[in-house]
């Protein structure tokens, strides 16, 4: 994501706080944390409370950084962390450990074998399909939402989900299985409808 | 479908996710490729699977920042300055 782009940035300049380099990096990355504001929360309002507070952070701890990940990645590090953060404010009661719902092997297993895969795009695509995705999206619990955010939605790689979030890359892979499959069956539950009535 | 075949479908489906990242090793990944051929329904879990990833990326890739949201944040950061220079 962005690879070429912040190719072209400095980080020299944007240390030494270089205003037109910084701003070319808020263009650069604005709107993939944005988005991953509206899949983590919801709804615009928080999605650009989300994106401020990332880029203010941004600007603060710009000359810490040190380089052990890429700047990419230390963007979607601030970017998670603000989400997370906004979540637990919103939502006090909600624990961030992994001992939630989805946690057992049990959950995992898929209940339904239609296989609606072969659906045509505008089925797929319609807007209540969108809209039913989205609200499936977050059911997820935040600790898997966030690695399927980063890993399917914006496309870092396992590892670089790993260095964003802190964790393992056998534990993103875990948790990305369980978000996938949990998916899966929300949208096996809702295409197997659709299937049904139009035989 | 058997028992024991039921147990290997729950095996390989903790093989699913890796496999559609391209990250299994080539030994299991031909264990799961033979049992798919014969097995329905870990096809259909992969396919849906794999779709499922597809509807999540393709309609919100296209979705940039709006240009209102963009305005308010180059403001927020002091970056008025900035504004006109479009990405
Ligand atoms: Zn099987």
């Amino acid at each position: 994501m962005n690879k070429t782009m912040s190719l072209e940035i400095s980080l020299e300049a944007l240390i030494a706080g270089d205003r037109a380099e910084f701003a070319r990096l808020v263009d650069a990355y604005s709107s993939p944390i944005y988005r991953l504001g509206l899949r983590m929360l919801g709804t615009p309002q928080d999605a650009e409370d989300v994106l401020q507070n990332t880029f203010l952070n941004v600007w603060m701890h710009l000359s810490t950084f040190e380089g052990r990940s890429s700047l990419s990645t230390w963007i979607y590090r601030i970017a998670a962390n603000e989400a997370l953060m906004l979540i637990r404010k919103k939502k006090p009661e909600i624990n961030l450990d992994d001992s939630q719902a989805g946690d057992n092997d049990e959950d995992l297993l898929p209940t339904q074998f239609v296989d609606w895969s072969a659906l045509p795009e505008n089925v797929l695509l319609s807007s209540e399909s969108q809209k039913y995705l989205d609200s499936a999206i977050q059911t997820l619990p935040e600790s898997m939402r966030i690695v399927f955010v980063l890993r399917d939605v914006e496309g870092l790689s396992i590892k670089e989900t790993a260095d964003a979030l802190n964790l393992t890359e056998t534990n993103v892979k875990t948790r990305l299985l369980r978000a996938r499959m949990f998916l899966r069956e929300q949208l096996s539950t809702y295409y197997g409808e659709r299937i049904t009535r139009e035989e | 479908m058997t028992d024991h075949a039921h147990t290997n479908c729950e095996e390989l489906l903790f093989s699913l996710s890796a496999y559609i990242d391209g990250e299994l090793n080539p030994e299991l990944c031909q264990e799961l490729e033979k049992h798919l051929v014969g097995c329905d329904n870990c096809r259909v879990v992969l396919n849906t699977t794999k779709r499922t990833i597809d509807l999540v990326h393709a309609p919100i890739e296209k979705l940039d920042v709006p240009e209102d949201v963009r305005e308010r944040l180059f403001k927020r950061l002091n970056l008025d300055d900035y504004l006109n220079h479009q990405p």
